[in-house]
């Protein structure tokens, strides 16, 4: 078995040595790859919120449990408009790749709309929480909650905005590539609040309150 | 076609970016991405409100779903693969799982280490009097 293998390693091996020294990459993949680096980065300080929540989601200092506060219907609208937006900005990074700035601006719109919604029904489920006396000062519970959520929140409005900038440095610009490289970062961003969301909403929303 | 989206080296490849060049591959690629993504955000919401199921595995699912959620956004939306012109957004992918999970699982269980060595909350403040 270890012939073939050998060989081909053997193979790949000479093929760099003789041909595979092109110099620095292109500036798109070093820009993308930095941006990666800052999400995964990202993504660590998420992971010490979510630690934080996970030891902290029974401190409820004799307020409310999440079981009484969290309503999963909104939950699930929530999770609906952030994975549906995901989908539509994949369609912006195609409509990006082929240069239509109808199908981008269409479908950047719709990743806007779905993300403001995200926001509106976050913002309002946080005002009732606050309106029924479960504010981040009731417990160590709630400050872990609006802490973690609320970071999230945060990210979502930003993205917000760099969508909206995107959108209009498109309009102005056109789809030069400094901007294809700012486009291709955003979408990077978000994707991975997605895959945030997928943590907060079976962490803390599900597990909270099935316990 | 090819100038646009092989424009850069054909070695590497930028994360979020994609081997495809043609549209109706990478738009079946996001259609499916998103199909899988909604099957699995729903069964883990019927799992967390159902009895049908045994209640202590209920977290355990959830959980599963979730990180099995995160690899299909991995995948189909920011196109991380284990192809070769992948592999270093693949490293850097590696070693910040890496410190999620210590972050994580090295909270958890100090935490509850120390929950469990503590005395009882009401003899604590007994011995504070």
């Amino acid at each position: 078995m270890s012939v073939t293998t050998m060989t081909q390693d053997l193979h790949q091996v000479r093929g760099l040595e003789v041909t595979d020294h092109p110099g620095p990459a292109p500036k798109r993949i070093v820009t993308a790859y930095g941006f990666w680096i800052f999400i995964l980065s990202d993504m660590v300080m998420f992971s010490c919120f979510f630690a934080a929540f996970a030891v902290l989601s029974g401190e409820t200092a004799g307020g409310p449990h999440g079981s009484e506060l969290f309503n999963l219907k909104n939950v699930a609208i929530e999770t609906g408009c952030l994975l549906l937006s995901s989908f539509t900005c994949g369609m912006a990074s195609i409509a990006a790749d082929v240069r239509n700035r109808l199908w981008f601006h269409v479908s950047m719109a719709v990743t806007c709309v779905l993300g403001l919604a995200f926001l509106f029904i976050e913002f309002r489920e946080f005002a009732d929480l606050v309106a029924r006396g479960a504010g981040p000062s009731r417990s160590a519970f709630l400050s872990s909650f609006f802490t973690l959520v609320g970071c999230h929140g945060l990210h979502v409005s930003a993205g917000v905005l760099w969508l909206l900038t995107m959108m209009a440095q498109v309009f102005a610009k056109g789809f030069r590539a400094d901007i294809l490289r700012r486009i291709l970062c955003f979408a990077l961003f978000w994707h991975a609040l997605d895959i945030i969301w997928v943590a907060v909403f079976s962490v803390v929303y599900l597990l909270g309150s099935a316990a | 076609m090819t100038d646009v989206h092989h424009s850069h080296d054909p070695i590497d490849l930028a994360p979020g970016e994609e081997d495809e060049g043609r549209i109706g591959p990478r738009l079946i690629g996001y259609v499916v991405g998103l199909g899988l993504a909604i099957l699995l955000t729903a069964t883990s919401f019927f799992v967390a409100g159902t009895d049908l199921v045994w209640q202590p595995s209920i977290p355990v699912a959830i959980i599963v779903l979730a990180i099995a959620q995160m690899g299909v956004h991995l995948v189909f939306f920011l196109h991380i693969t284990t192809g070769a012109d992948n592999t270093n957004n693949v490293l850097a992918l590696a070693f910040g799982i890496l410190i999620v999970v210590l972050v994580i699982g090295g909270s958890l269980w100090i935490m509850s280490n120390l929950n469990h060595n503590m005395m009882p909350m009401d003899q604590l403040m007994k011995m504070q009097r």
